[in-house]
């Protein structure tokens, strides 16, 4: 993987004994944040990703070639399969190039994985976050045997080499419906990290004087949670969210680089790579050019998160 | 008598990124040796910065010009290396939050320890213990032969003030600042600290900067008091005359503003933007 | 003091456990035919119903588990008779497609894997630690920028892709280092060593990269603390307030995910050891991941969360020792 997690729970200044008052929410966010030259360009990027994702049938329709089309002509059989013409056969038919062996077109297959990355970062992201921060209110707001009993599975889901357990799972697992079970099993390990934080924070609120007041005017606990707590806690969610996104991708891509991702033939990123070693040395771009997508994305989404996090420890100074 | 402290004309600029933001403007007052002055005013009207000033940690983000002398030496055109000679020797501060205030990881004593042979050359560890334990009786800390191997959180609120008032006079200074010393705690530990500085001053004699926005720990000690609005300093008058009789409507409004147990009851009233045009006592 | 500790290990044993009960279900739970599954790509009828029959897989779900809870602490026997394979505690399994004890197995690649561990970490403590702490004292100039940049890049980049990346410059275009030999020690030092830089430099470059952040976030955080102004205040000289006072606190959680980091890595670094062959832990789960050896796989999960939970502990044993208001408590 390519960020420890808690390596981003400790920069994210999550730690267990740490139970900081949330950052109040500030307004302006978006302007100031829009203001930083690096995190417009990051968005920038992750909006071109994302709609190469969202309109990727048409984009394909536009460059001529499908994922899943084999050109043999752009391939040269006598040297085992490698696309004929330079930097791997980029042309004005295959912009990118094809992949050697198969001729499929490779901006097609870019554009494609697009989709595969975006798909799992994105549900992944909605799954754990609703987890994370369900588990962490009700283990933060309640305390006592509901917070005992969240805190051992958080424990119990943290002390688990994730990694490994999850190529050992899915490997086992018949290869149908792998979409889902990635984003499953990334979520499940994922969740405990934002939980806890989230639990250190809704503690400290709880004890706080506007939580008393809502329940001295008899406001039931859903409602205060929901009104109360959950507003306070916006910035937190934010950052911390975005700073994990770039760990899902890379999650994603990693498992489909050791081959327990996404099934063949559709297209991933980190099975392109993976699938680019046996050519590393005579067709560079095969794994230049996935390699180069993906890792800007992950830099974008962590670009994205650090400025986040600044705007937002900023307002909190003040 | 020349005075322990001179403060002319002090001006401290901050670079923001809306560009320059004087936090303190044309500041001057004096502090005559074993006196107290009481520093007085909001937040953000630049009182903590005067003193920061007058100890040399300004933040680097920060421009001063003007003069702060100690007993005759130029402070504001001194190297760092000679200021920080005088900083815990002859000029020492402490703080408002004593908890956060002390480093969680070592014992007071040697935090006491380290403030002292920081500017003692040739003292032994034994002889510096000796010290500490003295300082920390001294601010009457019992059991202060035991206590002086504690570490700060295993000390209340109090406890820990008196600590940081035992490690600024271990080097005895001649001044002692004193930002919000008793904002972070009860009411009834605040008297007890402000007696203990009162005490401390009677005994030996040391001046001090007493800084708060709470008027009436200003009136317990301070026989001076400096009013300042915004970086300006809108009064400046012996105490018992700035109490009984304010001249500058922002002070009258700053003592209007704190309830009477026999007021009417009404409004509260609070402070309004206020002429502050014309500055009281002080230099013009 | 001592009952902390107590507690703790108690704890751990329960996750533990709780960690090889759950791993055992899930692979039980998993596999269709577990005999055919172990038996892997090559097999025969016979071979299944040997296995079949060592292994005990018509037994109920909580004997199995019982039985290879035992062969954890006493060892097992598969089989009786003259086939009877013997396995020594502690019994993490048995691979049929190697015809070796995993135990066995893990002894033959963990050198690989330490060495890997131990190198890279060196390494990224020197580069992580350091660039931190020095991009935090001089915030703001080139050196600054340029470490942070290069922490962000190298947290950005998948490791895999930076070794490609490394491969092709160092190896086809530059000839700097030779293509990757898998040669014993003993054999070939050189070699063997030269095997092991590109490795190091990667793995090293990403922990490296994280830990450079770290650093410098804290280091910046702890020298805003109020306590910092304090010893500045006493007039401390600039070291000691840097040394004495802000890299202790600093330092400090850095240390404790070092420790956690580096247990982890001991139960092999799979994607590294893959992408450049070496014969390690790591690349043994991946192997058997796509031989399908369900032992295998099993016992190196388990080998990996024993390391990462063990870790976990004595990461908090430390962090209790360093911190005072951990070891002694509320006031006193």
């Amino acid at each position: 993987m390519t960020i420890s997690m808690t390596t981003l729970e400790a920069e994210t200044g999550g730690a267990p004994s740490v139970d900081a008052a949330p950052p109040a929410p500030r307004q302006g966010v978006w302007h100031h944040l829009l203001r930083n030259r690096g995190a417009v360009l990051a968005l920038s990027y992750i909006a071109l990703v994302a709609l190469l994702a969202v309109a990727a049938p048409l984009v394909v329709k536009l460059s001529g070639w499908g994922p899943y089309e084999f050109d043999q002509a752009a391939i040269d059989p006598n040297l085992g399969g490698l696309p004929i013409g330079p930097l791997g056969g980029i042309s004005a038919e295959h912009w990118f190039g094809v992949e050697p062996g198969t001729g499929r077109d490779l901006f097609a297959r870019i554009v494609y994985g697009a989709r595969t990355s975006m798909l799992i970062a994105l549900a992944a992201t909605t799954l754990t976050t609703l987890l994370g921060v369900l588990f962490g209110l009700l283990a933060g707001y309640h305390g006592g045997k509901v917070d005992q009993v969240v805190s051992r599975v958080m424990d119990f889901l943290m002390a688990f080499p994730a990694l490994i357990f999850m190529i050992a799972i899915l490997s086992a697992l018949p290869a149908s419906n792998r979409a889902p079970l990635l984003v499953l099993v990334i979520s499940v390990f994922g969740w405990p990290y934002l939980a806890r934080v989230v639990r250190g924070q809704t503690m400290t609120l709880t004890q706080r004087e506007f939580v008393e007041a809502a329940r001295a005017s008899g406001a039931s606990g859903w409602r205060i949670v929901v009104l109360e707590i959950l507003p306070n806690l916006r910035s937190t969610i934010i950052v911390m969210t975005t700073l994990a996104v770039p760990g899902y991708i890379g999650t994603e891509a990693g498992l489909s680089f050791l081959g327990v991702g996404v099934v063949p033939p559709t297209p991933s990123w980190g099975q392109m790579i993976a699938q680019s070693m046996s050519w590393y040395a005579v067709d560079p771009m095969y794994f230049l050019l996935p390699g180069t997508f993906l890792f800007l994305l992950v830099l974008s989404f962590t670009v994205l998160g650090d400025r986040l996090k600044d705007v937002v420890d900023a307002g909190e100074r003040r | 008598m020349s005075a322990l402290l001179e403060v002319d004309d002090l001006t401290i600029t901050f670079r923001t990124a809306q560009g320059p933001v004087d936090v303190v403007d044309q500041l001057s007052f004096t502090l005559e040796q074993g006196a107290s002055l009481g520093i007085v005013g909001e937040s953000g009207s630049g009182k903590s910065m005067t003193s920061l000033a007058v100890m040399g940690l300004l933040p680097p983000t920060a421009s001063l010009r003007g003069r702060v002398s100690l007993d005759g030496t130029d402070l504001t055109n001194l190297p760092e290396s000679k200021v920080r000679r005088m900083r815990g020797d002859r000029m020492a501060m402490i703080f408002q939050d004593p908890l956060s205030s002390l480093n969680p990881y070592y014992t007071v004593g040697m935090q006491i320890e380290e403030a002292y042979r920081a500017h003692r050359a040739g003292v032994t560890r034994r002889q510096a213990r000796k010290v500490a334990i003295e300082a920390m009786e001294r601010v009457h800390i019992a059991d202060a032969s035991r206590r002086v191997d504690h570490y700060p959180h295993q000390f209340s609120g109090g406890m820990r003030q008196r600590v940081m008032i035992a490690m600024a006079l271990s080097t005895e200074p001649d001044l002692l600042v004193a930002d919000e010393p008793t904002t972070a705690l009860d009411v009834t530990v605040q008297a007890q600290i402000l007696d203990l500085l009162q005490e401390v001053r009677r005994e030996t004699g040391t001046a001090l900067i007493l800084i708060s926005h709470d008027l009436a720990v200003v009136s317990e000690i301070a026989e001076d008091v400096v009013v300042m609005r915004q970086g300006v300093a809108v009064e400046q008058a012996p105490a018992e005359r700035l109490f009984s009789d304010p001249q500058h409507p922002y002070t009258r409004a700053l003592l209007d503003a704190v309830p009477r147990i026999d007021d009417e009851i009404g409004e509260l009233r609070g402070i309004d933007s206020v002429e502050s045009a014309a500055r009281v006592g002080g230099k013009p | 003091m001592v009952r902390f500790l107590v507690t703790r290990l108690a704890g751990m044993v329960g996750v533990l456990f709780l960690v090889v009960l759950f791993t055992y279900a899930i692979f039980f739970a998993l596999s269709p035919d577990p005999a055919v599954q172990i038996c892997g790509k090559n097999c025969t009828p016979e071979l299944i119903d040997q296995i079949r029959t060592n292994l005990g897989l018509d037994r109920p779900f909580y004997e199995q588990f019982l039985g290879f809870l035992s062969g954890l602490f006493v060892g097992t026997t598969y089989g009786t008779g003259p086939n009877a394979i013997d396995c020594a505690a502690p019994c993490l399994g048995y691979s049929f497609q190697t015809g070796q004890p995993v135990l066995e197995m893990f002894e033959q690649r963990f050198g690989v894997s330490a060495t890997l561990a131990v190198g890279a970490a060196v390494l990224w403590l020197l580069m992580g630690v350091a660039g931190g702490m020095l991009a935090a004292i001089k915030k703001g100039t080139w050196f600054d920028r340029a470490a942070t940049g290069a922490a962000l890049g190298g947290v950005s980049i998948p490791n895999y892709v930076l070794a490609l990346v490394l491969q092709y410059v160092l190896v086809v275009q530059l000839g700097w280092l030779p293509f990757p030999q898998a040669v014993p020690f003993a054999a070939d030092p050189g070699q063997w060593f030269l095997n092991f830089v590109m490795p190091w430099l990667v793995l090293a470059f990403t922990y490296a990269s994280m830990y450079q952040r770290l650093t410098r976030a804290n280091v910046l955080d702890t020298l805003d603390e109020n306590f910092v102004r304090t010893a500045r205040a006493k007039g401390l000289a600039p070291r000691l307030v840097w040394r004495r006072h802000a890299l202790r606190p600093a330092l400090t959680p850095v240390v404790t995910l070092f420790g956690m980091d580096f247990a982890g890595l001991l139960g092999g670094a799979i994607i590294i050891e893959t992408v450049f062959g070496l014969n390690g832990v790591g690349k043994m789960a991946s192997d058997s991941i796509t031989k399908n050896d369900q032992p295998v796989i099993m016992g190196v999960t388990l080998v990996a969360a024993f390391l990462v939970i063990v870790g976990n502990v004595i990461v908090d044993i430390v962090y209790t020792t360093i911190d005072p208001r951990v070891r002694i408590g509320a006031r006193a």
